[in-house]
């Protein structure tokens, strides 16, 4: 794997290498010294044009727990504002010779055009409502760990998929893994020919019930200015996920930042079903992990040339 | 009248030309044989049997196997001048359309400033009479600089040589406007070219909304944006007897209209392009704006075969390119931040004899047709064969194989969306109202004089 650039792209067996790796680090993770030396002289690159917390603060940390220089630019207070173009960022930034460049973008493929331009290994880390696959991939990894497998589970993917990257990436992934996939929300943020990806689509949370595991999505106040919905009101009515309407059985996932009271009430965020906080924590492992395959894993060539040895796989546990 | 007569390009010799042996195409004038085609001083002189056409010291060109058609016409070309001259020319459009067998284009006005005075019109005739290898009719817009409110000067602009009227790039967004202009034509005639899409249902889009634009969560672009409004010009255009053009079509829902209009008596034509005839939105899972992002965007399959179902029973008269030249740094972004177009003038005789005719989904002879088709709507004489018309005519190699670009291109600018393509059929030999306006160097160098 040269590139993380679409869950589109890949195979159930990729998906289960990183979720494997993952595991690894999170028993790194348990130690007093959490650092490993992998990246050692090499250097990551994080490039956000979008505002983000928790996907911009995992990936750096993750970065640095394996030991790599981080440059992390965002878009504003840099030459981005100055009017340069992508591929003239990613030209000067490819200068310093990154291992691997992380990139948010609020359009679609600006990920794959990037890989098209540098010698780097590209992360998507969110491309416009595309995709969004380390997002997916630390879902997987969460539900994984709770469930074993996702192999016949039933998941329903409630609210603006439309406008939503993760719904895309995760509904891909969930059914990659082997779960059927049910989405739901208002016919006005369901996008028209969605049904064509394999999945159900409805517009009504009756039959929540039959889900395995409840995944919320972020429900954006700017909606209702487009008529997607009347109000946030009538929309919380119809398909807010509260504890009445689950039941105790059911997992519940919600990707960040959450609207309380909108498309999630307070209750269900905070009862024990809900792998909210859980995610988080994934979202650092995973992309250890993600930077490990890029960047360390497997399909690289373990004896590399001299003068390089830096870039060659070092066995995870030893302390940096 | 002809195209040399409505039409500027830059004077010079009539041709004296004996294409030897051409197998002649031109159903419209009933012609389908081997002859010897005679030029004379710009003028089909006669089409003699094969191998006795008189020289009398003309050029005699080897076309045994070779294909003559009717040189092409596009009704629709952005040669964005003035203003982007970076992406395109008067010259360097002319250029593009003579190696793609074309003997008339013509130019949309939506430029930097639009055409929207008899000054800026007369301009670039000049420039049409100085530089242009084949002839350009220039169109000026409906309305004044294109902001879709108040009507250019329709008369005057017709007096200064305005082919016709067109805010093509936009749509006229308010009826009451476009009722205005279909009464106005009255007046000054000129048939209305219209770039059909309500702005309210395709904003925020960038490629057609369906299966694919889920997948990929790009905004979409409905087919019902574009139908939706051919509907309503239509019924403006039948309830004022005036005359329409549809540009580029397609969508499905749009050849219905188009098709009931027509039935209905309405005074309305339509063009396809050769990219939404070969290709649908699939493509655009590549995610790449270079080949595959334009207005109106690349649709479904079904839509693709309206189209050429269309074509086929005359709903759709005529082939355009929408030649739509842009610089890298407008294509080197994100999909969804690039800009809508590509270029088509050189491969879309090409690219439809590969794409339509060999697989045998259409006849030769109906893309020969509807190539020259889009000359008729505009009032423009329709180029032909027949002895006695002046020469305008493709001379076609249908085996010869090419890649896109591989040679690079006459046009200034490379968003081809056959770039990199290997298609087979060929233009070797233009001549555009009785001049030579191109020869494929590879071909002339292997020609005797």
């Amino acid at each position: 794997m040269k590139h993380l650039l679409a869950i589109e792209q890949l195979s159930r067996e990729e998906i289960e290498a990183i979720l494997d790796r993952a595991e690894s680090f999170a028993e790194v993770g348990r130690r007093d010294i959490k650092k490993v030396p992998t990246l050692r002289g090499r250097t990551v690159v994080t490039l956000f044009y979008e505002s983000s917390t928790r996907t911009s603060s995992s990936f750096e940390l993750a970065a640095k727990r394996l030991s790599a220089d981080l440059i992390s630019v965002k878009a504003a207070g840099s030459s981005v504002e100055k009017g340069e173009s992508l591929k003239d960022t990613v030209a000067t930034l490819s200068a310093y010779d990154p291992a691997a460049i992380v990139i948010r973008h609020p359009y679609a493929g600006a990920a794959q055009m990037v890989a098209g331009w540098t010698p780097a290994a590209v992360v998507n880390a969110g491309d416009g409502k595309h995709e969004h696959p380390s997002q997916a991939l630390l879902d997987v990894y969460t539900l994984r760990r709770r469930l074993g497998t996702l192999e016949g589970k039933r998941i329903w993917i409630v609210g603006d998929v439309l406008h939503s990257r993760v719904a895309r990436s995760n509904l891909i992934a969930f059914q990659r893994m082997g779960a059927e996939v049910t989405l739901c929300g208002p016919p006005t943020l369901i996008p028209r020919g969605i049904e064509q990806l394999g999945c159900e689509v409805t517009h009504s949370l009756d039959r929540l019930g039959e889900a395995d595991v409840v995944y919320a999505l972020r429900m954006q106040q700017e909606r209702m200015s487009d008529s997607f919905v009347p109000s946030l009101r009538e929309y919380a009515a119809v398909f807010q996920v509260d504890t009445r309407r689950l039941n105790p059985r059911q997992l519940l996932m919600h990707p960040g930042p959450v609207n309380r009271g909108v498309e999630l009430s307070g209750e269900a965020i905070d009862s024990p079903q809900s792998l909210i906080a859980e995610q988080v924590a994934s979202g650092l492992v995973v992309r250890m992990a993600i930077l490990y395959e890029l960047l360390a894993g497997g399909e690289r060539p373990s004896a590399v040339g001299d003068g390089d040895a830096a870039a060659s796989a070092t066995p995870i546990g030893q302390p940096a | 009248m002809s195209t040399s007569e409505l039409l500027d390009f830059r004077p010079g010799e009539g041709a004296d030309l004996v294409l030897r042996r051409a197998t002649l195409l031109d159903p419209v004038a009933g012609i389908d044989a081997v002859h010897d085609v005679v030029i004379r001083g710009g003028e089909i002189a006669e089409l003699a049997a094969p191998g006795e056409g008189q020289a009398d010291g003309a050029e005699v060109v080897d076309a045994e196997g070779l294909h003559a058609f009717p040189a092409f016409f596009d009704p629709h070309v952005h040669l964005r001048t003035p203003g982007q001259e970076h992406k395109e020319d008067v010259e360097t459009g002319a250029r593009a359309a003579a190696a793609g067998g074309y003997c008339g284009i013509l130019a949309m006005a939506n430029t930097e400033p639009p055409v929207s005075t008899a000054a800026d019109l007369s301009a670039l005739r000049e420039q049409a009479r100085e530089g242009a290898a084949v002839p350009i009719g220039f169109l000026a817009t409906v309305t004044a600089g294109m902001k879709g409110e108040e009507l250019t000067e329709m008369v005057e602009l017709r007096e200064a040589g305005a082919l016709g009227f067109s805010d093509d790039g936009l749509p006229i967004r308010s009826a009451r406007v476009m009722l205005r202009a279909l009464q106005y034509q009255r007046l000054c005639g000129g048939t209305i070219a219209l770039h059909e899409e309500d702005p309210e249902l395709s904003a925020g889009g960038a490629m057609h909304e369906g299966a694919v634009s889920a997948a990929l969560g790009i905004g979409g672009i409905p087919s019902v944006s574009e139908s939706t409004m051919i509907a309503r010009d239509a019924a403006l255009a039948g309830y004022e007897k005036a005359r329409i053009h549809v540009q580029h079509l397609s969508a499905a829902e749009s050849v219905e209209v188009v098709c009931a209009a027509k039935a209905a008596g309405v005074l309305i034509s339509a063009e396809a392009s050769p990219h939404h005839l070969c290709l649908t939105d699939e493509e655009v899972r590549s995610l790449d704006p270079h080949r595959f992002k334009m207005n109106p965007p690349l649709r479904e399959e079904r839509d693709r075969q309206a189209l050429i179902d269309g074509l086929r029973d005359g709903t759709v008269e005529c082939i355009a390119t929408d030649h739509a030249p842009h610089q890298p740094e407008e294509k080197d972004v994100p999909f969804e931040q690039a800009a809508f177009g590509v270029t088509g003038l050189e491969t879309a005789f090409a690219a439809l004899h590969t794409e339509l005719v060999l697989p045998g989904t259409i006849d030769l002879g109906l893309l020969v047709e509807r190539m020259a088709g889009g000359a008729a709507p505009f009032g423009i004489e329709r180029p032909s064969l027949a002895p006695g018309s002046e020469a305008n005519v493709a001379l076609c190699d249908l085996g010869a194989e090419w890649t896109v670009g591989e040679e690079g291109y006459e046009s200034r600018s490379e968003n081809s969306w056959c770039h990199g393509r290997t298609l087979t059929g060929r233009v070797l030999v233009t001549v555009a109202a009785g001049q030579v306006a191109f020869r494929l160097r590879s071909f002339s160098l292997g020609v005797a004089p």
